[in-house]
């Protein structure tokens, strides 16, 4: 699924450069626990998170996340935002919370990381 | 196995500084980008290493971080100055965490960061006294 396709489909806001909406993701990840995204995330995921502190974003270059969708109307900071174009991240912002984020998305045909 | 180190990276990492805790990993990154090394060893490489840093930032009163390119391998190695950890062995199981509500409110402290380290190690050791510090030392090979 297309970057694009999943600002529509969020009724979201892109943070960042515009080019990145067409990257396109395999599969996606919700989680507040960077612990987490850092021990179940594959490769090519979207990450869907609540929190917007920079540690989201440098768990996502670790990751070689490409895509990040803040959740609940949260909106990071100019460094956080800074600190994602500088590593080729697009960040997109929705009012939705996560529940029905990953909801609409999935009814979309999205589907979670595997992690069994 | 060969002793040659083609290069070697320090960084000193400071506790509770969140605004800069992965820079450190994020320039080991970069380098072992820069070397051509394969993807997913450069992903696991990545992910101890920014574990590790974080590790320093939430549960230590800072140390170092430092990396080892050798021909065969890449080498990770921490050392701080203190607490140490009271039980190594109940550290290494996931879920476990002692980590403070900062630490929580960054998205960390859910027990995974020792076990996740030592899951992408291929060589993974642990030292620790408390009062004194800890040393870990995380290898992957390389080819």
């Amino acid at each position: 699924m297309k970057l694009k396709e999943i600002k529509e489909i969020l009724d979201a806001e892109c943070l960042t450069d515009e080019a990145c909406l067409e990257y396109e993701v395999e599969h996606a990840f919700g989680s507040d626990l960077m612990s987490d995204v850092l021990a179940f995330v594959d490769d090519n995921t979207l990450l869907l998170t609540g929190l917007v502190n920079p540690q989201v974003i440098r768990t996502a270059e670790m990751m070689d996340i490409k895509q990040i969708v803040f959740v609940r109307g949260k909106q990071p900071a100019e460094g956080t935002i800074r600190l994602a174009q500088a590593n080729g991240i697009a960040l997109l912002a929705t009012r939705e919370i996560l529940f029905t984020a990953c909801g609409k998305l999935y009814e979309k045909g999205l589907r979670g990381v595997s992690i069994l | 196995m060969t002793e040659e180190v083609a290069a070697s990276f320090d960084y000193e990492i400071e506790k509770d500084d969140f605004k800069i805790a992965g820079s450190a990993s994020s320039h080991i990154k970069k380098i072992l980008k820069q070397l051509g090394l394969p993807n997913p060893l450069i992903r696991r490489a990545s992910i101890i290493a920014y574990e590790l840093e974080i590790n320093l930032v939430i549960h230590t009163f800072g140390g170092s971080m430092r990396l080892e390119v050798h021909p065969d391998r890449i080498v990770i190695l921490t050392e701080d100055v203190g607490p140490g950890i009271e039980d190594v062995d109940q550290a290494l199981i996931e879920g476990y965490s002692t980590a403070n509500d900062k630490a929580r409110e960054m998205g960390f402290g859910a027990g995974m960061g020792l076990p996740n380290i030592r899951r992408c190690s291929d060589d993974f050791s642990i030292r620790s006294k408390l009062g004194e510090g800890t040393w870990i030392r995380s290898e992957i090979h390389v080819g």
